[in-house]
């Protein structure tokens, strides 16, 4: 089977500092992929290099079979690939619902939207709410409170919310859960195994190891800028793959 | 999973309606906060509504007429003009200090093509806002691209600007009167026209119109919302979809645009072209800017503070002129202004929820 994303030999360096060592990465449709690594491995820059936020200096990425060229995270979004960030890259001072919908904003029809480009605000508020339901967060009161006034567990359900609203290819999350409480967790959780029943593949970092083995189809184990294996968590221990992770053991494929 | 790992299955009955909390807890205080943090305006439009009654009560029908009010808005036109450009740019968390010098090469330009070269006016307006826009456009070239500090380039801009200026004029004035009898259309913003004693110039609709269609676009279309992301965040609002080049280019590209206005509304104003003109353009938008409640550090703020910040000053000049009292006495007032109302800036800014 053709991966739905895959990446080949991926280099990234800051200077001296290697973050990507020809790494290869594959995707395959509908399937939730975690990836796991010690800080530093080079998670986020693997999920940066795959969404447009970086630039790599030498490898392929291609999606569906085709090879892309992302210069921006822009050009990754028009591709259908949603990422949720680490920073959750919402801009404080704006309300929800303009962050749901920033860079791709409903425009009123007719006149007002075509000729003055008028923001079709009710449709976005409402879509927003409908979406937060959908993630079963409640306890935001007003779609159009700045997203500064929400606590550190709505905003990343927000920005969950969003990516979910509008990944049509491949979702990528970066820490989806660390800043939420027990029941948002769980609607993450929940969330993530609806995204994959509608057909769309997840790549999932986390550290939260009984979370990855849980949803995860198969786990990318990262270190030291490359991909050291990737294992089935059904026939593997969460011990297996910390051992992994830290070097503690070789997997025996390898 | 064992029956120790089910802990999340006692959220599962949990709450599915939005929460609502009583809002009466907070007090007077709390409501005041809540409303300057929606509405960043209020500030200034207090200030401005209390000085114009406190000058009133003094003055009398000296100062509250419609003449000497419309006066203001005849005084603070060129300023209004130049700090909604400043209010755009300052709103991306950036600076632009060559603000006055795009108005006046501007106005030089359309002069000199005018009477140098025997150009038509009108295409000797167009060139002029077409300067404009370009010389913002460069700033903004260099700020999102080259990634210089907006500071740094519209320093080197202004005095790059200015002596342009005066080399290309060789620093001569074209009279009022010549303007007045073969170009026209040059002074057509300084054009009067009287509503019940209350005098406006077209420069002044101008600023009007300007003001209420920045306001429109900041608020209701994508733009408007990219330019506070930007501010807000650059990174952020890169990562969640904002082409962050294009909108600070489009907001200095813009902010040229409309000093060249300002420059063509600076000859209807004072009937010369002057390339000595305005020189204090620079600080009297920042202060406009500043007093209007907007935030020095991007992403907050409204046009329509600033528009009300040009008005407080206009207020205080003509108050106190009219009053007697020496004008440093307005120095002085404003700059206590100024430093209230980045006091108040900081205070809106903490979110007490």
């Amino acid at each position: 089977m053709e991966p739905m994303l895959k990446a080949r030999g991926l280099v990234k360096r800051y200077g001296k500092v290697t973050a990507l060592d020809h790494c290869d990465f594959d995707l395959m449709p509908g399937e939730i992929l975690a990836i796991i690594g010690d800080n530093g491995a080079g998670k986020s820059s693997l999920i940066k290099a795959i969404s447009g936020a970086v630039i790599p200096d030498a490898g392929t990425v291609t999606l569906e079979g085709k090879e892309i060229h992302f210069r921006t995270p822009i050009d990754a979004r028009n591709a259908g690939i949603e990422t949720v960030y680490q920073t959750l890259a919402m801009s404080p001072a704006l309300s929800i619902a303009d962050n749901m919908f920033m860079g791709r904003e409903l425009r009123k029809p007719g006149f007002l939207g075509t000729v003055l480009r008028q923001l079709d605000r009710k449709r976005m508020e409402e879509v927003a709410r409908e979406k937060l339901s959908e993630l079963g967060l409640m306890t935001i009161q007003n779609i159009n409170q700045a997203v500064e006034t929400l606590s550190g567990g709505q905003r990343q359900g927000v920005a969950v919310a969003r990516a979910a609203a509008f990944g049509s290819k491949v979702i990528i999350l970066d820490e989806p859960t660390a800043a939420l409480g027990v029941k948002e967790s769980r609607k993450v959780l929940e969330l993530i195994l609806e995204v994959k029943s509608r057909g769309i593949p997840i790549i999932l970092i986390s550290h939260n190891m009984p979370h990855v083995f849980e949803v995860a189809d198969r786990i990318h184990v990262h270190r030291l800028g490359k991909r050291l294996c990737l294992i089935d968590p059904k026939d593997h221990s969460m011990s297996d793959a910390v051992a992994y992770m830290t070097g503690a053991a070789i997997p025996e494929a390898a | 999973m064992s029956t120790g790992d089910n802990y999340e299955a006692a959220a599962s009955n949990s709450a599915t309606d939005v929460a609502r909390f009583d809002e009466t807890s907070s007090g007077i205080v709390g409501k005041i906060h809540h409303a300057l943090h929606v509405t960043p305006a209020l500030v200034p439009l207090i200030v401005l509504v209390a000085s114009i009654i406190v000058f009133g009560l003094l003055l009398g029908s000296k100062f509250f007429s419609p003449f000497a009010l419309t006066l203001i808005l005849q005084q603070v036109q060129i300023v209004g003009i130049v700090a909604a450009a400043q209010s755009l740019v300052i709103l991306t968390a950036g600076i632009d200090l060559s603000v006055g010098a795009i108005a006046v090469i501007s106005s030089v330009v359309m002069g000199q093509f005018t009477f140098r070269y025997g150009l038509p006016p009108e295409i000797a307006v167009a060139c002029g806002l077409a300067f404009g826009t370009l010389i913002g456009t460069i700033n903004g070239w260099l700020v999102a691209v080259m990634k210089l500090p907006p500071f740094i380039v519209t320093l080197g801009m202004w005095q790059i600007v200015l002596a342009a200026n005066f080399l290309y004029s060789q620093n001569e004035t074209i009279r009022s009167q010549e303007i007045a009898t073969e170009a026209p259309l040059l002074q057509l913003l300084g054009t009067k026209f009287n509503v019940g004693g209350a005098i406006f110039t077209l420069g002044v609709i101008f600023l009007l119109v300007l003001v209420i269609l920045l306001a429109y676009a900041l608020k209701h279309t994508a733009w408007g919302r990219h330019v506070y992301a930007v501010g807000d965040d650059p990174d952020a609002a890169e990562l969640s979809g904002v082409d962050v080049k294009k909108t600070i280019i489009s907001v200095y590209a813009i902010a040229g645009l409309i000093c060249a206005f300002a420059g063509w509304a600076l000859i209807g104003r004072i009937g010369s072209v002057s390339p000595t003109s305005g020189q204090l353009l620079n600080i009297e938008s920042i202060t406009a800017v500043v007093i209007g409640g907007i935030s020095l550090f991007g992403g907050r703020g409204s046009i329509l503070g600033t528009f009300f910040g040009a008005l407080i000053v206009g207020v205080f000049t003509l108050g106190l002129r009219l009053a007697g009292a020496d004008a440093q006495w307005t120095y002085l007032l404003i700059g206590v202004l100024i430093i209230a109302a980045v006091a108040v800036d900081q205070w809106i800014r903490k979110v007490a929820a």
